[in-house]
C-alpha cells in the first residue's frame, strides 16, 4: 500500500470489517491529525477515485472575479510536462506557451512562472551549500552536513513528524512557490504600486502538500498569506474545460516579465535530481570560480528510488544522494541520524518521479512510462533555454541588485527562509 | 468508531512497555501485546494503541485496524458485569434475538455499548458451545440458560 510501504508514513489503514471495512487514518479522525503528510500519492493511486483534493477553484474564481484584485498566477514546472495529458496529448507533450495563454484567456492579470522562484531558491539554497561546507572543511562544528534540500512540502512534513531531532539539518531555505509568493508580494506589489491585500497570489502546483505549505501560518503576514490559493494540475485542467476552452488549439505565448523569466535550472526542479542539479551547476562555477563545460550530470539522473553521485569539484569530491519517495528518504535520514551519513548534500522529493509524478499531477495509474515521457519533456525544456544555470538569470541578478543584495543577505533571510517545527506526535502523561 | 479519551499514567505507560519488552518489541507480535494490554486494561483505549505504536514502531493506523477487525478486542470499556448474548444459529432460532432486543430496552444501551455507571455492557457473541440450554446469555462468568424476554428484568435484579 502506497501509504505505508512506499511512503512509510502510515497515516492510513484499513479498519473494521465486512461492510464496514474503509481505509481511514487511526481512530478514524481528520488527517490533520494523523501522521499525513499531505504527499498526495494516496489520491494519486486511489483504485476507485473515492480520493480527492480539496478544491480550491472557487476561491480563485472569485479573486479573478473581483476587479478590486489583482491576480497574480505562477506554475511549478512540473505542470507544464502533464497538462497536455487531460486533454488528449501523448504523455511528454509540453504544453508551456498554450498553458500561458490559457491562464490569460481565464481572467489572469500577471502569468509568472514558479521556475523564476526556483532560480532564487538555488541562488540561497547554493550560497547555503557553500557556507557550510566551507566552514565544515575549516573544521567548524556547528556546520551541519549533509544540507538536505527543503522545496518539498511533503518531505518538510515528513521529517517535521519523523525526524524533529534532525530539523537543523536542513537548508532553511523556503519552496520555490513560497519564494515566489514572498517576492511577488513585497517587491512586485511595490513595482506595481498594489497593496499586498489587493494582491491575490495563485500557484498551480503538482502538489497536495502545497495546499497545506500555503496555508503555514509562518507564511503570511498579519493573517495576509504570501500565496492565497494554490489549485493543482488536476483543477486547472478542469477550470480550462469548464471555460471551454480547448488547450489543443491554443496559440503559444510567454510568461510575464519580469517573474517569467527563468533558466534551464529553474525547469528540472520538476525531476527527482533535478533540484540537486541546478544547484551543482551554480554552486560549481560560484565555488571553483571556474566554467562549467559540460552542464548536463546524467550520473544525478534516473528513477531509481535512492542513487548517489559524486561530483568533482576542481579537486574537491562533493558525495550527493538523491531519494524519492518518503520510504527512500527514511533510508538516507536514518543515516544522517546515526552519524554514518557520507553524503555532503542530499535532495529529497516526497512523490515517485519527484514532482513529475506529484499527487496533484493527472492520474497515470501506475504506468511508469508516462512519468519517463514527463521527465524527459522536462530536460527537453531544459536543453532548449539559452540560459541554464540560476545564477545568470537576468532578472535574478537584477532581483539582488534592485532589493535582496546578495544571497542570505538581512533582508533575503527575512523573506527567503524558514524554520521548522517539532511536529511529532507526543503521548500525554497524567502527572 | 469514537474513543473515550483517558490520560495514562507514568505506570500505564511503564506497564505497555514492559508487554512489549516481553515480546522484544517485535511487529509481529501485535496481535499478542494487544491480548497483554486489553486484559490488563480490560479495554484498548486509543492512548493505549500510541504507546503500542510507538514501541513496537508500527503506525497507529495499523493498530486500529486490527484492533477494528477483530470482535475480541474493543476500545470501550466493559462493564462491571458485561454481558453477552449468544447470536449463535442454536440461540437464534430459539429466539435469542428477543432477548437482545428486551436487553436493550431494559438497559437503554446498543450491543457493544457501557451503560454510563460502568455497571453492565452489552455485547453478542457466537456459540458458548452450550446449544442445549439455547438461547444462553452469559453475565461476568456465569450462564443462563433456555431465557425468555421475561427473564431478562430478574436476571438484572441480580446485580443490584
Amino acid at each position: 500500500m502506497m501509504c505505508n510501504e512506499v511512503q512509510t508514513v502510515g497515516a492510513l489503514s484499513a479498519v473494521n470489517r465486512g461492510f464496514m471495512a474503509t481505509v481511514a487514518p487511526a481512530f478514524e479522525q481528520n488527517l490533520e491529525h494523523s501522521t499525513c503528510t499531505y504527499c498526495g500519492q494516496c489520491v494519486a493511486v486511489c483504485p476507485t477515485g473515492a480520493l480527492t483534493e480539496v478544491d480550491h477553484t472557487p476561491d480563485v474564481l472569485r479573486a479573478l472575479a473581483d476587479p478590486s484584485k489583482t491576480v497574480v498566477v505562477q506554475t511549478a514546472p512540473a505542470v507544464r510536462a502533464a497538462l497536455g495529458e487531460m486533454f488528449g496529448m501523448e504523455p511528454g507533450t509540453l504544453v508551456t506557451g498554450k498553458m500561458v495563454t490559457a491562464l490569460r484567456a481565464l481572467g489572469f492579470d500577471y502569468v509568472f512562472d514558479t521556475d523564476f522562484a526556483a532560480d532564487l531558491t538555488i541562488m540561497e539554497e547554493g550560497t547555503e551549500l557553500l557556507d557550510r561546507l566551507t566552514r565544515h572543511l575549516k573544521g567548524d562544528k556547528t556546520a551541519r552536513l549533509p544540507i538536505l534540500t527543503s522545496c518539498c512540502p511533503g518531505w518538510v512534513n515528513f521529517f517535521e513528524e519523523y525526524f524533529p531531532d534532525l530539523k537543523d539539518v536542513p537548508s532553511t531555505a523556503k519552496s520555490p512557490q513560497q519564494m515566489f509568493g514572498a517576492i511577488a508580494k513585497t517587491y512586485f506589489a511595490d513595482k506595481i504600486k498594489v497593496d499586498r491585500k489587493d494582491l491575490v497570489v495563485v500557484s498551480i502546483m503538482p502538489c497536495l502538500a502545497k495546499k497545506y505549505e500555503c496555508q503555514r501560518e509562518e507564511f503570511s503576514v498579519d493573517g495576509n498569506r504570501d500565496v492565497d490559493f494554490s489549485i493543482s494540475t488536476r483543477e486547472l485542467g478542469a477550470f480550462i474545460k469548464q471555460a471551454n476552452l480547448d488547450l489543443n488549439n491554443l496559440e503559444e505565448n510567454d510568461f510575464d516579465a519580469p517573474m517569467g523569466e527563468s533558466t534551464g535550472a529553474g525547469v528540472i526542479f520538476g525531476n527527482t535530481g533535478g533540484v540537486i542539479e541546478a544547484a551543482v551547476r551554480t554552486a560549481y562555477e560560484v565555488y571553483t570560480g571556474k566554467k562549467l563545460e559540460k552542464i548536463d550530470f546524467d550520473v544525478l539522473r534516473g528513477l531509481d528510488g535512492v542513487r548517489s553521485a559524486t561530483i568533482d569539484f576542481n579537486g574537491l569530491p562533493i558525495n550527493i544522494g538523491i531519494a524519492h519517495g518518503l520510504g527512500n528518504a527514511r533510508k538516507l535520514l536514518d543515516e544522517v541520524r546515526s552519524g554514518k551519513s557520507m553524503f555532503h548534500a542530499i535532495e529529497v522529493m516526497a512523490c515517485p518521479g519527484g514532482c513529475i509524478g506529484g499527487g496533484g499531477q493527472p492520474l497515470h495509474h501506475g504506468n511508469s512510462d508516462i512519468i519517463k515521457a514527463r521527465a524527459a519533456a522536462i530536460y527537453a525544456e531544459d536543453k532548449k533555454k539559452p540560459l541554464r544555470k540560476s545564477h545568470e538569470n537576468p532578472f535574478i541578478i537584477k532581483l539582488y541588485k534592485e532589493f535582496l543584495g546578495k544571497p542570505n543577505s538581512e533582508i533575503a533571510h527575512h523573506l527567503l527562509h524558514t524554520h521548522y517545527f517539532d511536529k511529532k506526535k507526543k503521548i500525554v502523561v497524567k502527572q | 468508531m469514537s474513543s473515550i479519551k483517558i490520560e495514562l499514567r507514568q505506570e500505564d505507560v511503564n506497564k505497555i512497555k514492559d508487554i512489549c519488552a516481553s515480546f522484544k518489541n517485535d511487529p509481529q507480535e501485535l496481535i499478542n501485546v494487544l491480548h497483554k494490554c486489553q486484559e490488563h486494561f480490560g479495554y484498548l483505549p486509543a492512548e493505549v494503541q500510541e504507546v503500542v505504536s510507538n514501541e513496537l514502531v508500527i503506525p497507529v493506523a495499523k493498530i486500529y485496524g486490527v484492533v477494528t477487525f477483530y470482535s475480541f478486542f474493543t476500545m470501550t470499556p466493559k462493564g462491571k458485569h458485561p454481558i453477552s448474548i449468544c447470536m449463535g444459529t442454536a440461540c437464534y432460532v430459539r429466539g435469542a434475538e428477543k432477548v437482545l432486543d428486551e436487553f436493550k430496552k431494559e438497559l437503554g444501551l446498543q450491543v457493544g455499548q457501557t451503560s454510563a455507571d460502568g455497571k453492565f455492557s452489552l455485547s453478542s457473541l457466537r456459540c458458548v458451545g452450550a446449544c442445549g440450554l439455547a438461547p444462553v446469555v452469559m453475565v461476568g462468568d456465569k450462564t443462563y440458560g433456555r431465557v425468555a424476554p421475561d427473564d431478562v428484568r430478574s436476571i438484572l435484579k441480580e446485580y443490584d
